[in-house]
Formats: structure tokens, C-alpha cells, sequence
């Protein structure tokens, strides 16, 4: 196993909160040296994700905690959020996860509209686990030239701003 | 981390000034002020996004919304002013293709 840093923080799943895990992620990112567009994408993308459990605590009427830790590596940045409250034994969640491919995970998800779409779209890779109350898993590379669902390069041009 | 609304009624048409970000936590407040303003007939709600500096899904699901809303209400809604953050999420979706988006 490569060894990388990991970072874990436990928020209220209540909307208030979202903006305070963006600045978290946008802080991470940039000192791993992502370019603003990579940042901006990691914001929203991480942003859905909690959506996602905030509407769904909300649900079950009791306020639980959301779970992120993020995966600091050389070259990439690995995110799961999940609403499940116990701690991450990050090795084996990443075991046992797999592609989203199961209909009814991706039905769930896409409840709020086009959270789990965007998430898609703005990382290079997706993964969806419901064994844990609902577990996603994250990947974005440094450096990778984005590419849009018609295959078109998008801000590939763009200059980082830091 | 909030969202500023200013609303500016002016004839038939309203001018929505946002600041700030659009998310899980401000947009229902989004929506309370927007969709209102498209239920009456014949008005153009026109939405200033130059001070939005973030926005996501759940935005977008506030002018979906409001873009319903017209559509049963005879009136019309205009964003204007995106920047090209902003943009991107209405072209990666698709939603450029049936909202009146000005560029910044």
C-alpha cells in the first residue's frame, strides 16, 4: 500500500454546514496544487454529494452526521462521503466499493436532480456503495484534461489562478 | 457563505440581484423570492447573476422551477450576467439549450 495523508472531519448532516466542507476541500486541493477550474469542480462535486445525505437525513426526520475523509495522494485527490456514522477504515471501504452500475443507487441519488449527473461529470471517477447507508467515493487526478459528455475538452486552455 | 436577494420591481419587469452562493442552504430561500415573481402574467423576471461566485444541482433546480412556473403563468425569465463557471453547469446539463441565458 502507497502511503498517503488522510484528512477526516464529521459534520451535522444539515445544510449549513456544505459551504464549511467546500472551504475544506478547496484549501486540500489547492495546496496539493490543483488549478482553479480542478477547485471549482471539487467544490460542487463534494457539495452534491452531501446534498445528497443532508436531503436524506432530513427524511428520516433525525439529524444525523455526515462522514468525509479525503485521500491526499501524489496525483489525486480520493473523497467519500457518507452519511454512516462510524469512523472509515479507508482501505477496506475502497474494497468492498465498486462502480455505480445498480439502477437503484443511481435512482437514489438522483433525487435532488442532477446532483449525482454533475458528480459524475466534473470527476474522473465515481463510486457508490448503499451498504453503508449511502457511501460515495470520489477520484480527480492532477493535470487530467477534462472531458465533457460529447467528448469536447473543456478548460484544458484555462490558467491556473494561484 | 450566504446569498444576498435584491429584488427591484419596476413595471413588468423584476430584476433579481443575487450575490454570494447558491447551494443546499440558500436556495430555498432562492426559491420563495423567484418563484412569485413569475406567477404574474405577462411580467420578464430577469435574474443578475454577476455576484454569484458559486452555485450547484440544487440551483439548478430553483430555475427549473421557475422556468415551470413560467411557462404556466405566461411570463418570462431571463438569467443574465453568468459567469463562466456558472455557465458550464448549465451547458454540461443541457439546460442552456431551453433557458434565455445571456453571457457575462
Amino acid at each position: 500500500m502507497k502511503a498517503f495523508d488522510f484528512v477526516e472531519m464529521r459534520i451535522p448532516a444539515k445544510a449549513e454546514y456544505v459551504g464549511v466542507v467546500r472551504l475544506t476541500v478547496s484549501g486540500i486541493a489547492s495546496r496539493m496544487g490543483f488549478s482553479y477550474d480542478d477547485i471549482e469542480d471539487l467544490k460542487i462535486a463534494i457539495s452534491e454529494a452531501i446534498t445528497n445525505t443532508v436531503e436524506h437525513a432530513y427524511n428520516d426526520k433525525v439529524i444525523g452526521e455526515v462522514h468525509i475523509g479525503f485521500g491526499i495522494y501524489d496525483n489525486r485527490l480520493e473523497i467519500i462521503v457518507s452519511d454512516h456514522g462510524e469512523s472509515f477504515k479507508f482501505e477496506d471501504i475502497k474494497e468492498k466499493i465498486g462502480p455505480y452500475e445498480s439502477l437503484e443507487s443511481i435512482m437514489t441519488l438522483r433525487e435532488g436532480g442532477f446532483g449525482l449527473f454533475l458528480i459524475d461529470a466534473l470527476m474522473d471517477k465515481v463510486e457508490i456503495n448503499n451498504d453503508y447507508g449511502v457511501l460515495v467515493l470520489m477520484t480527480k487526478y492532477k493535470n487530467e484534461t477534462e472531458v465533457d459528455d460529447d467528448g469536447n475538452e473543456i478548460s484544458a486552455t484555462s490558467v491556473s489562478l494561484d | 457563505m450566504n446569498l444576498s436577494i435584491d429584488v427591484l420591481e419596476k413595471d413588468n419587469c423584476s430584476t433579481v440581484r443575487l450575490s454570494g452562493e447558491i447551494d443546499v442552504y440558500t436556495a430555498n430561500k432562492l426559491k420563495t423570492r423567484l418563484i412569485p415573481l413569475t406567477e404574474r402574467e405577462g411580467t420578464v423576471v430577469e435574474v443578475d447573476f454577476s455576484q454569484v461566485r458559486y452555485m450547484d444541482s440544487t440551483g439548478l433546480g430553483v430555475f427549473i422551477g421557475a422556468l415551470k412556473s413560467t411557462k404556466k403563468h405566461s411570463s418570462h425569465l431571463k438569467l443574465t450576467h453568468l459567469n463562466r463557471r456558472v455557465l458550464r453547469l448549465f451547458k454540461i446539463t443541457g439546460l442552456n439549450e431551453i433557458m434565455d441565458i445571456e453571457e457575462r
